[in-house]
């Protein structure tokens, strides 16, 4: 039988059932388009995790008091210890020469209130280098300078969630008053909205200077994290030993193993998110995969009823002279078209779904070519070995059997 | 020219072994126009699967135009089949969501004959079995009786086979439209001197051949003409 023969006696065999050939490829089109789709959202997931880490600021190291952990563990509560100091974070800018920009802070949650409204966000002391350090930028006024850090003003510049809860949507607040815990403060500024970043919103903040808090709210000398930048993103591991060595000598302390202190690399937090989406990507497309394997078993089912029905027609082929070979052809054809069919209209309604599922904003979502390609490929193999054992059971009907079923 | 010499058959099941054919020897020349008769149970189904090479004796030859089918292998008889046999059954066996044409070209796909050669042939096959050209668009569950088995002839027909079996051609047909069936035979027979084997159980039927070959038992009972 030649190509074009076989694929039309295939057309054929199916459009003759387009319902049963229709749900059939339902199944494959289910799994395919499930399989790109939920490796769409788990990737896009990954990249706007990794995208939202890295927004925090280049290069970064965060130093944090308290008990020693391992690298990319997970952070106990901030501030939990009173071990770092201004003093430090100064010292760091001074004598490590990889260290571009040192940005200390003390944060805390405190009530804010401005005319007749009032929120809770987290109130963050700091230094004008944290706008280097941590990537903010100033839309409205101007940042924290270090003339207002020396003399302690009571100035306040908003993260623009902030801004909007006080003041409501479109007002520019800089120049008015607001009463962080009790004490008035100045706006001088608004921050430039860094966009949604469930975990740590630099949108939903108040920056004040760091002298002004320690005095205000926390009453001592000690930080709550210091943010320090490496000149490049290859010093960031030199970087890292030298800031341990530098505090390990102004703390005392001989033994790293009893630091109070602890640094967290943002390399690492990225590899940590990252291991967990992959993670979740990859149960996400196991699941979608259990139903692309229903839809294969579904092909399977599909074809051996269609051989029972056939087996008249299959005796009359044999009669007429084709071989083994050439029914055995004809149901594999049969199989694979109606998965690849079910493939290519999978895939077009993955690549639909998944760009409705980031047009309406549940959730950014990227398509790698590689599962599109993957998905294709399983579609074909899924024709081929669910679709072998009922063509290996056509072709090896005895004719005579088979043209006296009734 | 197929000669039969010595064939038998013998079918092994559980319950023991059971002979079919019986050491059966026959010649047909080319242009005959046979009947195979006998009771249901002689053989005759059994000799028919042979001589239509779709299957293969236990002993014996069985040799068609000079090349020994009895011990070839299954893709071996199905060029056999496919080059020298046309097989008429007393089922039709169309294909029921394809037209007539299309059902008529079929032996020829296996051929690997192009498309448009294999309609051209089809239409004269068609023709030379007494089909009106107007059905030769219709669905095969459109025709009548009479005119699926003209379909079924022409099928028969078209691969230009060594020879033709019909079995019990008739069987499905009422009277009148089995004699005008019997009578496409008798036609292509004696203007295109096609070799056609009729197996049959009815002597009505057989009458209509040359020669009658009875077999009864799985033996040849008597063999002569009509």
């Amino acid at each position: 039988m030649i190509i074009s023969d076989l694929l039309e006696e295939t057309f054929l065999a199916l459009s003759s059932n387009k319902v049963r050939s229709g749900l059939t490829t339902l199944g494959i089109i289910i799994g395919i388009s499930s399989v790109i789709t939920m490796v769409s959202i788990g990737q896009g997931s990954q990249t706007s995790i990794q995208t939202s880490i890295q927004s925090i600021g280049a290069n970064l190291i965060q130093v944090q008091p308290g008990s020693q952990r391992s690298f990319g563990g997970i952070a106990t509560q901030r501030g939990s210890a009173k071990s770092l100091t201004t003093e430090d974070a100064q010292a760091i800018a001074d004598e490590i020469s990889v260290a571009q920009a040192v940005a200390p802070e003390v944060s805390s949650r405190y009530q804010v209130a401005a005319k007749g409204t009032n929120t809770n966000t987290s109130i963050v002391g700091t230094t004008s280098s944290y706008t280097e350090v941590r990537n903010v930028q100033v839309a409205e006024g101007s940042f924290i300078t270090d003339q207002q850090q020396s003399s302690m003003a009571k100035v306040a510049v908003l993260g623009p969630t902030v801004s909007t809860d006080l003041f409501g949507e479109g007002v520019i607040p800089v120049g008015q008053t607001i009463r962080i815990n009790g004490s008035q403060f100045t706006v001088i500024g608004v921050t430039v909205v860094k966009g949604g970043n469930s975990f740590s919103s630099q949108d939903d903040m108040i920056f004040i200077p760091l002298s002004t808090a320690q005095r205000y709210f926390s009453g001592d000398e000690y930080v709550t994290n210091i943010s320090v930048q490496a000149t490049s993103e290859k010093t960031v591991d030199q970087l890292e030993t030298e800031i341990t060595n530098l505090l390990l000598s102004r703390h005392t302390i001989s033994d790293s193993a009893s630091a109070d202190f602890s640094l967290l690399n943002q390399a690492d937090i990225i590899a940590t998110a990252s291991s967990v989406t992959e993670t979740f990507t990859m149960l996400l497309a196991a699941v979608a995969g259990i139903s692309l394997v229903v839809g294969g078993i579904g092909i399977m089912n599909m074809m051996l009823t269609s051989v029972t029905e056939r087996t008249k027609e299959i005796g009359l082929r044999k009669a007429i002279g084709a071989k083994r070979q050439e029914i055995e052809q004809q149901f594999l054809v049969e199989s694979v078209v109606l998965t690849l069919a079910g493939g290519i209209i999978g895939i077009a309604l993955g690549l639909g779904i998944s760009f409705v599922v980031s047009a309406i904003g549940i959730v950014n979502t990227s398509v790698s070519w590689s599962s599109v390609l993957l998905a294709f490929g399983v579609s074909a193999t899924i024709g081929i070995v669910f679709g072998y054992y009922p063509a290996r059971r056509a072709a090896g009907l005895n004719p005579i059997v088979a043209l006296r079923y009734e | 020219m197929i000669e039969v010499k010595n064939v038998s058959k013998t079918y092994v099941t559980g319950a023991g072994s059971f002979d079919a054919l019986k050491e059966v020897s026959f010649t047909i020349l080319d242009g005959d126009f046979v009947a195979i008769m006998g009771p249901s149970g002689s053989g005759k189904s059994t000799l028919m699967h042979i001589l239509g090479a779709l299957d293969t004796p236990t002993s014996g030859t069985y040799v068609l135009n000079g090349k020994d089918v009895s011990t070839l292998s299954e893709d071996e008889l199905a060029d056999i089949r496919r080059e020298h046999i046309g097989f008429v059954f007393q089922s039709f066996n169309l294909l029921p969501r394809a037209s007539a044409l299309r059902n008529v070209t079929l032996p020829l796909v296996y051929k690997r004959i192009p498309k448009e050669e294999r309609e051209k042939i089809a239409t004269i096959a068609l023709r030379s079995a007494g089909l009106d050209d107007q059905y030769f668009h219709h669905l095969s569950n459109q025709l009548s009786g009479g005119q699926i088995q003209r379909v079924a002839i022409a099928r028969a027909l078209v691969n230009q086979p060594s020879l033709i079996l019909a079995d019990e051609p008739t069987g499905n047909l009422d009277t009148h439209t089995g004699q005008i069936v019997l009578e496409t035979f008798r036609k292509l027979n004696r203007e295109e001197k096609r070799t056609i084997i009729l197996i049959t159980h009815e002597h009505d039927v057989a009458k209509h051949a040359d020669r009658i070959i009875f077999i009864r038992d799985g033996k040849i009972e008597s063999d002569k003409p009509v």
